[in-house]
């Protein structure tokens, strides 16, 4: 019996995030052929007016006090909680900072299948096939899943929203939190925002963003003329970032920022995942990688298999004169 | 007290990876393995909880590849002070984390480390990440995404990134399972020497583990993505394909 899709709700601050409704567009989609009904699990406090905009079947809404910020631990004892209660046949959880402390540890504890990083899910023969994105985005892994309980983690943007029906929930079901809530070991402390950037990557009409082909700190001079001559702005990948040559606020991806200019001009990124999330929506991207199999290709429009520091001197030449 | 490191050997993913003939895996011959690039930040966030606390730092790994005690003399010669080998059936295959977390639980439990760390995720984690997985089995608070850690008395404070740069602070009670994003600093580099002096200094300690009944990750079928995407080709000397961009760009406005 294929009765329940349990889909885990994320938010922050009480603003649903945007994987959220992905996720329910893409339980509908499995849900309406198998006649199930799809159910989404609010976690939070005081967000009984979010939990009325979640356009599921039924919107479960748990509400604790340690559930105000996320609390990994809360929020794992909770989804597992209500998984027994409900008994879902499938689990759908964001493949998020938040969501890859819960998937995992509740699929692990109820005993559960768990495919991770799923970017399709598509029926095939007759079979509900997902399909997973590994080895830095080079393979995918086709998984079969049953009818007898298993949890997707879903990478954020892999599906539309727009198949999330626009109309409020039929029906907002309170629950009671389960009574782990108020002995956890886990406590959430706060939120701190970043500061204000010298530049907003996210406005920027062109970026000319750089990977670790860029090898150097120095190297990133390069970079900077080539943006200077092409009216852009420069962005990174999150390594250079996290070796301090470049703020956090020029970070493109999953943990950085996502950005939709009209040119993104990739040079030396291999288009892991956790990139791509940040920048597969813009207009025109154009990679310059050696390695010709680099995921970077599977997004952009155009692509170059060269060194890039032969490419941006060239082009840097034609700009300059 | 001590402070437990996983290291795990993956397919370097920067090299070309083939599909053996069975489809459900890499070939595994053709395939050059590299540390976990997030596994080395997690050592390298443990050798600076160290230097401010006076931990000792444990790594220890399942040999899946016949090549950890590499990764594990690194380790040592990084300033790690004990190195633990999980030895089994289990070479040449491909664990899904669950059956790792599995054999690794009940050694973790027996070193009893005031902290885990490892890497937020790994290439090749088809059923999730380790940290959460661990952190079930064993019944330890765990968090993931983290960026920064300091130990205090009976609990570790950390930092976990959430998106476009928001930070979450959490305090999880001791013992707790971590999976490190980026360590503090940049992970450390040592010298070859160093390296070979530790393998004639150090011994790596053997633990003979049972094979897990469900090892391998459930899955019908490997392939690469659609034929190289959409992507059209740009060919030819640089300057040529500067022009073609250029083109391009004329075409758009933006240029
Ligand atoms: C939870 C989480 C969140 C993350 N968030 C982000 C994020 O927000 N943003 C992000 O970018 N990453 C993020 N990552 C990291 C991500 O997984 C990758 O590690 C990262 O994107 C790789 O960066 P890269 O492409 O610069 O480096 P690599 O993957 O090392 O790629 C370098 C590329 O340069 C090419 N190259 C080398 N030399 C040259 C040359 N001379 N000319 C041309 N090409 C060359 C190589 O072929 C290779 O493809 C996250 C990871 C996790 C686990």
């Amino acid at each position: 019996m294929a009765e329940r899709i349990l889909v885990l709700a994320e938010q922050l601050e009480g603003q649903l995030t945007d994987v959220t409704l992905e996720l329910i567009g893409v339980a509908r989609r499995l849900a309406a052929p198998r006649g199930s009904t799809v159910d989404a699990l609010v976690l939070g406090e005081g967000v009984s007016a979010l939990a009325a905009t979640v356009p599921a079947d039924r919107t479960l809404l748990m509400e604790h006090p340690a559930l105000r910020l996320f609390n990994p631990e809360a929020a794992q004892r909770a989804l597992e909680a209500v998984a027994r209660e409900t008994s879902p046949w499938l689990v759908l959880v964001p493949n998020t900072s938040l969501g890859m402390d819960v998937a995992a540890a509740v699929a692990t504890r109820l005993g559960w299948p768990l495919v991770a990083y799923c970017q399709a899910i598509e029926e095939r023969d007759g079979q509900l096939v997902a399909t997973s994105q590994l080895f830095g985005g080079k393979i995918l892994a086709d998984c079969p899943v049953g009818t007898d309980h298993a949890v997707i983690s879903v990478l954020a943007g892999a599906f539309s929203s727009e198949a999330a029906a626009p109309e409020p929930p039929a029906r907002i079901e309170r629950l009671a939190p389960p009574a782990e809530l108020d002995g956890l070991r886990v406590r959430a402390v706060g939120l701190e925002r970043p500061e204000a950037a010298d530049v907003d990557i996210t406005r920027a009409e062109k970026i000319v963003a750089v990977g670790r082909g860029i090898e150097s700190k120095e190297n990133l001079e390069l970079a900077e003329e080539l943006a200077e001559g092409l009216g852009a702005v420069v962005a990174a990948s999150r390594p250079l970032v996290d070796a301090g040559w470049l703020p956090r606020s020029r970070q493109v991806g999953k943990s950085g920022l996502k950005v939709k200019p009209r040119l993104y001009l990739a040079l030396g990124i291999s288009g892991a995942p956790e990139h791509l999330e940040g920048m597969r929506d813009a207009e025109l991207i154009i990679a310059v990688n050696t390695d010709p199999k680099a995921p970077i290709f599977d997004v952009a429009h155009y692509g170059v298999v060269a060194d890039l520091f032969e490419v941006a001197e060239a082009l840097q030449e034609r700009l300059g004169g | 007290m001590t402070l437990a490191v996983i290291l795990k050997q993956v397919p370097d993913v920067v090299e070309e990876l083939a599909i053996d003939p069975s489809g459900t895996d890499l070939d595994r011959d053709s395939v050059s393995y590299v540390v976990n690039e997030f596994d080395e930040h997690a050592l390298e966030e443990a050798l600076l909880l160290r230097e401010a606390t006076g931990e000792d730092v444990v790594v220890v790994g399942v040999d899946t590849t016949g090549e950890l005690d590499q990764a594990l003399y690194t380790a040592l010669a990084k300033g790690a002070q004990r190195a633990v080998k999980l030895v089994g059936d289990v070479e040449g295959s491909w664990l899904s984390t669950r059956a790792l977390a599995g054999l690794l639980a009940p050694v973790i439990r027996e070193l009893s480390p005031r902290l885990v760390l490892t890497g937020v995720q790994a290439p090749d984690d088809l059923d999730g990440q380790l940290a959460p997985t661990l952190g079930a089995l064993l019944d330890w608070p765990h968090t993931g995404v983290v960026v920064g850690t300091e130990l205090a008395d009976g609990l570790v404070r950390v930092r976990k990134e959430l998106w476009g740069g928001i930070m979450l602070d959490l305090e999880l009670a001791t013992p707790a399972v971590l999976g490190i994003q980026a360590a503090r600093a940049t992970p450390r580099y040592v010298p070859v020497g160093r390296v070979r002096q530790a393998m004639r200094e150090s011994t790596i300690e053997e633990v003979e583990v049972e094979t897990p009944v469900e090892s391998a990750p459930k899955l019908s079928r490997l392939r690469a993505p659609e034929a190289a995407g959409r992507a059209e080709m740009l060919t030819g000397s640089p300057s040529d394909v500067v022009e073609r961009i250029l083109e391009i760009l004329r075409a758009r406005g933006l240029y």
